[in-house]
């Protein structure tokens, strides 16, 4: 099929349907009702094939888009997967999951809707997957080096699955009961199905990375000295789960969790997994979010299908523009409203809102003592600085707080304290610019080296520390 | 030799000098020598004047001359009283001699002289000093003239069996001498110089004018000096360092062009040497070999290879067809014999190319040839009593019109010819035939003669389709490769098509590795010779190519044709399996593989030297074919460069001067690309077989489909090369792959000298670069990636990324980060910002792109900020690309206007011509009038009324995207507002030629000039040209032609859509072209004279200062601006899809369009105060002082990335030490000579016509020096009436006489002129609605249908008005009209060519090639011979029966003409027109009858309204 050079004026973007919301807030299916191949190749086409194609530059991981979206239009699927492998190791994760960097770089979007690029992916590999296409992968040119990579989210499982590429012999270490990080225990199933982490790992473990759970790194269990004996180089990317707590009056209140907490359960609960320690429920509560970012958006989807009475998700910076401001410009990534599927399902949405105190009733949080604030620009230092605005307090009843306002910085297990490694300023591992730690031999990736970030970057962070230390073995 | 042109300096080189001229021949036809024919011709010569040129010295010309016979009677005279005793006639030899001026030198060279003479058998009878004049000499001249001698050799005690064998011993003589004083110690050996030494002949010449010739030798005055003939020629050199040696006549020749394929044309020679022998010249001929004497001109090598090959025997008709062909390979209507003679002289003698108008003479025959293409003028005359006239220009002598008995001018290809032995006229196909039956050529053609079907055809050796995808990694395929280039020439055998310019790496400082043909750049024609259309003048090209064993070249045999003619040099499979296993008696075959160890690097020079050494062997073992292979490359096997190959090879064969023993075929995986086979080819490939690129091309028709076979796939590949590669010759002028081939027309960007002066002799590098270590890490480098195991696995091929960005592709300039950081810049205002993203472009510390990248300041003091010249006064030196509106949007373009005109800055029309609302002033004061307007080679929209509303005229010679070529608008997207700004037809297809087809030469630049200058003189004039080696030289000729500011543009720079291979491998980085010039000016005392200004990816305040410093007064931006205004680089204009609405002209589309003056105002603002910046660290106060300082610079020695160690940066930063007075930047203007034109004394006597519009009539002689007549007039009406306004016939001129050059041009409705004489080239040029009569003196006997009337290009470019000739038109008749109605009575070649509206009738013969490329407008050809359809090009025009209106039309049209020119054929005619419009047909575009049938018009209605108008 030849290319229709102005498909893009003939074409209109259409993005998938989700369920409706009265069905899908009965079960923790995915939401998404999966786009069908004929209608793939069509918003393919509409990709302009840029002399500079700005997707290719806002995607971390450098996804040749406009190529895989010129062989999807042609239905050339298992040539788009081969170049999609090339650079992306799990699309079928990015795919779902992620906010799409590229989209808000596509040319297109500068007076037009852009291109449907995550979809594309996620039907690219989909497609592969469907056809038998990725099948696992025969590693012949064993290296005979080791190497063991502690951590399964997605900056662990692709420093993995590219070490093992290259014919290292590589194990990874994960403490839960099963791989995946906060893909697993962090994004909810109505965004990601877990069978689709387990495809991916059995695939993994076929083509012959072993996966050792339930062990973590630096306890008795398995100690520290013995990774490092054991192994010819280690990849640490444990993540970044210390999360940001506010420190108020009633904090210490019962029925005030953090979303890690809260998600993690819950993923559990769904895939059937055993449950220790506090059941944490929203079922008929007055839920409060506090944080209105996207985990707080997946609490708040989490809430409703537990059967809250009532969610509110409150966020103290003011309420983003429906439309790019100027201060980010294209192609970056803007601060706009967003509105996900789990806001569509029943939520009260404040902003410029900030938590002063929580009220407790026997121990039990009853009540959050909330209040506008106005954000200025400090003329001597240039910073924004928070006002309270006078006269806005206002009370918010709330029976189970969720506190998502991210993370700080990465766990300080004993993994980090033994291996003696240095942290930056902001208490993150640090290392030098070919990822490698303090430690010798031992590297470091994901947001444990950088912090909270997206999957995309996790997977990135992966590849780039996994050719690190293919070059480290190498030498 | 050469004395008194600066060595080689800097960037300037001596050997880039071009020139060219007037030229022409006076005779008495039997053979009577009169002193007449000397006064005659020397008046000739003084009435070409203005076609040489003056220098810084305005005294000083480029050189002229004159050659005759030997005038015996005056010598045995002036040799009398000089007590120098001369035998009879014919029995001693003389020859004009230029000695030192230092005694003892001067005595060495006339002892020397005698000597030989007496060692061969002759002596020398004296030496007569030549009494000369030089008071009126300039004073270049003056200090370079050398003391002038006669000497006088008698034959000797031998008697001579024929004259020849005397002339012989005097060449053999003058050989030995020009080389031992080449070869000896003397100071001022470069003095010496013989102007000849025969016979027969002898010449007057020196570093003089024209007009001084006469005076400055005393000799002239002699009414003794007698002689039948006497050749003329004035020289117009594109630098002012002529020199003595330098001015022509030659000793046979005098030549008016250039010989493009010169370098070629040379070594191919050099390479017959070996095997040169002639029973004529015995042992002799080692005495003078070489045979080209070094350093000379084109001109001069010509005469050289002229002399020998016909004192070894050949007569001088025989050795112009055999040096100078006719096309003669499509050409249907030439004698067989004749075609069988050049078939046969192919096998010997590649064609010397280029345009070219050559007099030639032995002393009793006298002759001229024209160049295949035409490229120059030349015109004669034959009286009634027997005299001759021949010259480039018609009236160059006054002839009594009632004397005439022919007018006629030289048609391309052909030979004009007089025997005054037989005392009369030979014409062209007397004189060929008679050549051709010589000897039995054509017998010799069937015996020997092969062609590729008569080889049995055998299958590949090696089937690699089973590993295709490790060869492409091994060769550094890319995807992008595959689908950006070899994808389109497989699919639809067309070279893939891109926009936008090139803002990679230099393949020097690319950190990819890069293929070794990325270090070349082509050349290409500009000015001193023009380009050719390979499509539409396809007839005088060729690819045809004779392979075997070459022979003496002064012998003729049958064997000599016994070669294997390949009608495509891009071999299949197939055939180069068959010519390896060749089993034809004569026939070997030595397959010598290029390879080289993997693993080391050493390797590579000794793969080199065995490959040379086989190849050398090879030729000693009988062999006649090498193949230099690279099958069967591995692990640890890798490839040489298929390039390097070759030119190593080729220049050691031609250096062992064996070379034309046996011929080169590359087998290589490597070539794909149409740029790969024009490198190998050019430096000595005779055929090539890309059996990796078969393959590829094969794998994306399996992969991708395609729609058709691999078969097809691989026909299609071959097509889309073959036309590419035409494309290129054409660039250069060339119009056969035989000359081309070894022609090296490319100049090396990152190469040192030790590979260029090894592999690729005689190749210009000017910045040194990579050596052959590089080179082997580079090529081992690219191999081992192909095995690692990271892309051993993988299914895919690297990206690429030269075509597009990519992350992991090459780097470019304008990337994500920033495009983006300017646009954000700029509509926040925010210098800040402005200043991030010049970092991003500046600071390449990383990614080192341009020249200009490695460049720093040195250390300065540096001044306050606040007293560096402000932004106000800095943006004024800004200008905007041209963009014609059509390339970009109506938004984009007013956007620019309107932001340059608020800046005082100056945006540019661009080449589609602009509408004439745009002239007036918004009512907020805004204005978006162009302020340059562009002259192109298409001339769309160049109306008067255009010219007139400009403050600068720019004459685009050339494009740094595609150089050398033209272009074209489909018709789809020609709207209506496109087609009224270009004042065609909407939907009607618009071709740009190549040439501009008024300037094929530096003369005719210098008309053009002149042309504008009169119709609008307060604009300023500017020329465009493009950065290549020679630059300069051209510069310095198009100064010399009076242009007031010339602008050097990049090859990098952008494009609408232009062939990716010209986008990426034509033209050098301006940096160069830029400092070339400015050097070269200065050298030549110029500079002062014009601007400079350069552009070409100019992006920041830095890249902004750079140029200042390197010469440049003005700097121009383009993508930078366009993405400003919203572009981000889709690089999609050639498809009009462009969704930011910048460069399309969708409807759709353009109302995306976001962009705003505003921020194209900030943009230049900001690069003004970084530029300030820059000064005020610099310690430069006014940018003016900034101009030229290129000591403040020195190259960046810390950030030169691991290829580019070697460069040297020392001749790009040279500075030419000059004396005070010489000035360094622009401090005077030209002078135009436009305050004495004719038109002056019209203007004066037309006043109440101008001022009251009231009718007046009036007459004047006219001569060929009242040149552009009309236009100054036309200029002036324009100006205060505008366009259309004043009714017609209000002024009314008659002239008698003969007219100059472009009369009539830009003629204005309201005025009529009446010419009762003769007429030169560019009648008509531009006409915007007048009305021209021309028609032979009414005393004039001959007939006017059957001789010439008017010039050359007549009409060109000529928008509406009227005109009757009544007579015969040159080449070229209503190139490009679009509106014109024309009556003429016959035309040249290539009529109608382009054209795309208006009407002609031509009531007799055409040329060959009629209606080429013409899109619109109707031609009605009175077919009498019924051979019409043979000369008609039905490329886009079908040849038709007279519709009723078009009869009505004829008829009208027929009417006028004879009322206005009381032309007897109309008459006839129309007196029978029932019987005879029978006879006319009409030539009618395709696409313009579907439009006219759409708009359901006929043809008739514009009639009406331009006949009653």
């Amino acid at each position: 099929m030849a290319k229709d050079v102005k498909a893009f004026l003939k074409t209109a973007r259409r993005s998938s349907e989700y369920r409706p919301v009265t069905e899908r807030v009965s079960d923790y299916k995915d939401v998404v009702i999966a786009r069908p191949d004929d209608s793939s190749k069509e918003q393919a086409s509409r990709c302009m094939d840029c002399g500079t194609p700005f997707c290719h530059w806002g995607c971390p991981l450098g996804n040749v888009i406009p190529e895989w979206n010129d062989l999807v239009m042609s239905g050339k699927w298992q040539k788009a997967f081969d170049l999609l492998r090339a650079t992306n190791n799990f699309p079928e994760i990015t795919g779902r999951v992620c906010p799409a960097l590229c989209e808000a770089a596509c040319v297109l979007g500068l007076n037009d809707e852009p291109v449907t690029v995550r979809e594309n992916e996620l039907a690219v590999i989909e497609y592969a997957f469907k056809t038998g296409y990725i099948k696992p992968r025969n590693i012949n040119n064993r290296t005979g080096k080791k190497v063991a990579v502690v951590g399964s989210g997605p900056a662990g499982l692709a420093c993995a699955d590219e070490l093992n590429a290259m014919g290292h012999s590589v194990t990874v270490f994960e403490r839960d009961a099963k791989a995946g990080g906060f893909m697993r225990y962090g994004i909810p199933d109505f965004k990601l199905e877990k069978w689709i982490l387990d495809r991916r790992v059995d695939l993994m473990e076929k083509e012959g990375v072993e996966f050792v759970f339930g062990t973590s790194v630096g306890s008795d269990k398995y100690k520290t000295e013995k990774l490092l004996k054991g192994f010819d180089a280690v990849c640490l990317a444990c993540g970044s789960r210390t999360p940001r707590d506010i420190n108020i009056d009633g904090r210490n209140s019962k029925g005030i969790y953090f979303a890690v907490d809260y998600l993690s359960q819950s993923n559990r609960k769904v895939s059937g997994e055993n449950i220790s320690g506090e059941i944490i429920d929203a079922k008929d509560k007055k839920v409060v979010v506090i944080g209105g970012g996207d985990t707080g958006s997946d609490c708040v989807g989490t809430a409703n299908r537990q059967g809250a009475k009532s969610v509110l998700q409150i966020e103290v910076m003011p309420q983003p523009s429906e439309s790019r401001a100027c201060d980010y410009p294209w192609p970056l990534y803007p601060l706009i409203l967003r509105t996900s599927s789990s806001h569509k399902e029943g939520v009260e949405r404040k902003w410029s809102v900030l938590t002063k105190r929580f009220f407790a009733e026997n121990g039990h949080v009853k009540k959050l003592q909330c209040a506008n604030v106005r954000f200025i620009k400090n003329s001597t230092t240039g910073n924004l600085e928070m006002k309270e605005v006078p006269g806005t307090e206002f009370d918010v009843e709330a029976d189970l707080v969720v506190i998502a306002a991210g993370f700080l910085h990465t766990e300080k297990t004993a993994l980090i304290s033994e291996m003696n490694l240095a942290l930056d300023a902001r208490g993150n591992v640090k290392t030098d610019d070919k990822y490698k730690t303090s430690c010798d031999k031992v590297f470091s990736a994901g947001d444990m080296r950088r912090g909270q970030s997206l999957v995309v970057w996790g997977i990135y962070e992966g590849r780039q520390a996994a050719k690190r230390i293919g070059e480290y073995l190498g030498e | 030799m050469n004395n008194g042109v600066p060595k080689k300096q800097g960037l300037y080189d001596p050997a880039y000098e071009h020139d060219s001229c007037g030229v022409g021949f006076v005779c008495n036809v039997d053979g009577s020598r009169t002193n007449d024919i000397v006064a005659k011709g020397i008046s000739v010569l003084e009435r070409m004047s203005h076609r040489g040129a003056v220098g810084s010295d305005p005294k000083t010309g480029d050189g002229a001359g004159i050659l005759m016979q030997i005038p015996h009677e005056f010598l045995k005279k002036v040799c009398d009283e000089s007590k120098i005793i001369i035998p009879c006639s014919g029995k001693y030899g003389a020859g004009m001699v230029f000695l030192p001026t230092d005694r003892a030198d001067r005595e060495f060279c006339t002892n020397l002289f005698e000597r030989i003479a007496i060692k061969e058998g002759l002596s020398v009878l004296g030496w007569r000093n030549v009494p000369v004049n030089d008071n009126m000499l300039g004073k270049g001249a003056k200090e370079t003239q050398p003391v002038i001698c006669q000497v006088l050799v008698g034959c000797g005690d031998e008697g001579w069996a024929s004259p020849l064998d005397f002339e012989r011993k005097l060449y053999i003589v003058r050989r030995q001498v020009e080389k031992y004083v080449r070869e000896s110690a003397i100071k001022q050996k470069n003095i010496f110089y013989i102007t000849g030494l025969s016979s027969r002949t002898l010449s007057y010449k020196g570093l003089l004018m024209p007009e001084q010739v006469r005076n400055y030798f005393v000799d002239l005055a002699d009414t003794d000096m007698k002689s039948a003939m006497l050749l003329v020629h004035s020289r117009y050199s594109t630098n002012t360092f002529p020199t003595w040696d330098l001015a022509q006549p030659f000793r046979f020749l005098a030549h008016n062009g250039e010989i493009n394929t010169v370098r070629g044309n040379i070594n191919w020679f050099r390479a017959r040497e070996r095997l040169m022998s002639s029973p004529l010249f015995g042992t002799d001929i080692e005495k003078i070999k070489p045979v080209i004497v070094e350093g000379g001109s084109d001109s001069a090598t010509l005469d050289n290879v002229f002399e020998i090959l016909t004192l070894a025997g050949r007569p001088i008709e025989h050795v112009m067809m055999m040096l100078i062909p006719n096309a003669w390979h499509n050409d249907k209507n030439m004698d067989a014999s004749v075609k069988e003679f050049y078939k046969y002289h192919a096998c010997i003698m590649e064609p010397w190319d280029g345009p070219a108008a050559v007099a030639f003479t032995d002393g009793t025959n006298i002759g001229a040839v024209l160049d295949r293409n035409g490229l120059r003028p030349a015109r004669y005359i034959v009286t009634k009593n027997g005299f001759v006239v021949m010259s480039s220009e018609a009236g160059v002598l006054d002839v009594p019109a009632s004397d005439i008995l022919r007018s006629g001018r030289l048609e391309p290809g052909k030979m004009f010819f007089i025997d005054t032995k037989e005392k009369r006229i030979i014409d062209d196909k007397e004189i060929k035939e008679r050549v051709a039956k010589q000897a039995p050529y054509a017998e010799w053609n069937k015996k020997y003669s092969l062609s590729m079907s008569d080889l049995r055809r055998v299958s590949a050796v090696e089937d690699v389709s089973g590993n295709v995808l490790e060869l492409m990694k091994n060769f550094g395929y890319t995807r992008e490769d595959l689908k950006i280039i070899l994808k389109p020439m497989a699919a639809d055998g067309e070279e893939p098509i891109g926009s936008m310019g090139n803002d990679t790496p230099h393949a020097v400082l690319s950190k990819k590795c890069q293929m070794f043909y990325d270090y070349f750049k082509q050349l290409f024609a500009q000015v001193t010779n023009p380009p050719i259309d390979p499509i539409r003048e396809e007839i005088v090209m060729s690819l045809d190519t004779y392979i075997g064993q070459g022979k003496n070249v002064l012998d003729e045999t049958s064997e000599h044709c016994h070669k294997i003619c390949v009608k495509s040099p891009i071999l299949d499979n197939e055939e180069l399996e068959a010519i390896r296993n060749i089993n034809i008696n004569g026939f070997k075959t030595k397959t010598i593989y290029t390879h080289f160890k993997a693993s080391c690097e050493e390797d590579l020079l000794n793969a080199i030297d065995r490959i040379c050494f086989e190849a050398e062997f090879a030729v000693e073992k009988g062999f006649t074919f090498i193949i230099l292979s690279d099958r069967g490359v591995n692990v640890g096997n890798a490839a040489l460069p298929a390039l390097l190959a070759t030119g190593a090879v080729h220049q050691h064969l031609v250096r062992k001067t064996v070379r034309s023993q046996i011929s080169i075929l590359v087998e290589s995986g490597e070539p794909r690309e149409v740029n790969h086979f024009a490198l190998l080819f050019g430096y000595g490939a005779d055929c090539v077989n890309p059996y990796l690129a078969y393959e590829a091309v094969k794998h994306i028709v399996k992969e991708d489909g395609l729609g058709i076979d691999g078969e097809t796939a691989v026909k299609n590949y071959k097509k889309a090369v073959s036309k590419g590669i035409m494309k290129i010759l054409s660039k250069m002028g060339i119009s056969t792959l035989q000359s081309y081939k070894g022609a090296q027309i490319f100049e090396a960007l990152g190469l040192n000298g030790e590979v260029v002066d090894r592999c690729f002799t005689g190749t210009a590098s000017r910045i040194s670069g990579a050596d052959f270590s590089v080179i082997a890490k580079e090529t081992i480098l690219r191999h081992n990636e192909a095995y690692a195991p990271a892309q051993a696995n993988v299914p895919y091929l690297q990206t690429g990324g030269r075509y597009q960005w990519k992350k992991d592709g090459e780097f470019h300039l304008w990337n994500p980060e920033s495009i983006a950081a300017l646009q954000d810049a700029v509509r926040k205002n925010d210098y800040g910002l402005y200043k991030k993203f010049a970092a991003l472009i500046s600071d390449q510390s990383k990614n080192p792109t341009t020249l200009r990248s490695l460049l720093k300041s040195r250390q300065n003091a540096s001044v306050p900020i606040s007293e560096v010249e402000p932004v106000d006064e800095i943006v004024k030196r800004f200008v905007t690309g041209a963009m014609s509106f059509g390339s970009i949007s109506k938004g984009a373009h007013e956007s620019i206007a309107i932001a340059m005109n608020r800046l005082g800055g100056k945006s540019n029309t661009g080449e589609g011509g602009e509408d004439p609302v745009r002239f007036k002033t918004f009512l907020n004061g805004d204005s978006a009038r162009s302020a340059i307007k562009q002259v192109a080679s298409g001339r769309f929209g160049v109306t008067t009324n255009y010219l007139v509303n400009a403050n600068e005229l720019q004459i685009k010679i050339a494009q740094g995207a595609k150089p050398g070529e033209g272009g074209q608008l489909p018709g789809h997207k020609v709207s209506a507002i496109i087609a009224k700004t270009r004042y065609t037809t909407a939907g009607v297809t618009l071709i740009s030629p190549p040439p501009h087809h008024d300037i094929y030469s530096i003369e005719d630049l210098a008309q053009l000039i002149f042309d504008l200058k009169n119709v609008n003189p307060r604009a300023r004039i500017s020329v465009k040209l493009v950065s290549e080696i020679g630059v300069g030289t051209i510069a310095a000729g198009v100064a010399k032609g009076h242009a007031d500011m010339i602008l050097i543009s990049g090859g990098d720079g952008g494009t609408g859509a232009s062939p990716r291979s010209s986008i990426m491998y034509a033209g050098l980085p301006w940096e160069l072209g830029l400092s070339e010039t400015h050097q070269t000016l200065v050298l030549n005392d110029l500079r002062g004279r014009v601007r400079l200004q350069t552009d070409g990816q100019m992006r920041t305040g830095r890249d902004v200062a750079m140029a200042a410093l390197l010469g440049a007064e003005e700097y121009g931006f383009c993508s930078a601006v366009l993405v400003t205004l919203g572009c981000v680089m889709l690089r999609h204009c050639h498809l009009n899809n462009c969704s930011l609405g910048v460069a399309t002209q969708d409807e759709c589309l353009e109302k995306r369009f976001a962009g705003k003056p505003e921020y194209v105002v900030n943009y230049m603002r900001f690069v003004a105060q970084e530029l300030r910046e820059i000064m005020s660290e610099l310690g430069v106060r006014t940018v003016h002082e900034l101009v030229g300082r290129s000591e403040l610079l020195e190259m960046n020695k810390e950030i030169l990335p691991w290829k580019a160690e070697g460069l040297d940066y020392s001749r790009l930063l040279y500075k030419p030490q000059v004396s005070p007075d010489v000035c360094t930047r622009c401090a005077t203007q030209q002078t135009h000579n436009i305050e004495h034109v004719l038109d002056r004394e019209i203007i004066d006597k037309a006043k109440d016509a101008l001022e009251k519009a009231e009718p007046v009539t009036l007459e004047f002689g006219i001569k060929n020096t009242d040149r552009t007549v009309g236009a100054m007039l036309s200029g002036g009406i324009c100006r205060r009436y505008g366009e259309g306004v004043l009714p017609e016939d209000t002024i009314r001129c008659k002239f008698r006489g003969v007219a100059g050059q472009s009369f009539g041009a830009f003629l204005t409705k309201g005025i009529t002129f009446e010419m009762e004489g003769l007429a030169n080239d560019y009648v008509g040029k531009g006409m915007s609605g007048g009305k021209i009569m021309i028609y032979p003196d009414r005393s004039a006997t001959y007939r006017s249908d059957e001789n010439i009337i008017i010039g050359n290009t007549a009409f060109y470019g000529a928008t509406s008005g009227e005109a009757y000739i009544r007579g015969v038109a040159g080449e070229r008749f209503c190139v490009r009209n679009s509106g014109v109605y024309a009556v003429v009575e016959g035309v040249g070649d290539h009529g109608c060519e382009y054209m795309t509206g208006g009407r002609v009738v031509i009531l007799g013969r055409t040329g060959r090639n009629f209606a080429a490329g013409m899109s619109g407008g109707i031609a009605y050809v009175y077919d009498e011979s019924g051979d019409f359809a043979s000369k008609c090009n039905v490329g886009m025009v079908r040849i038709e029966e007279l519709t009723p209106i078009d009869k009505e039309t004829v008829k009208y049209l027929l009417a006028r003409h004879h009322k206005f020119t009381d032309s007897a054929r109309a008459k006839e005619i129309l007196e029978d027109f029932e019987n005879k419009k029978g006879r006319f047909v009409r030539v009618m575009p395709v696409e313009y009858k579907r439009i006219l049938e759409i708009q359901k018009t006929d043809g008739s209605l514009n009639l009406a309204g331009v006949l009653n108008g």
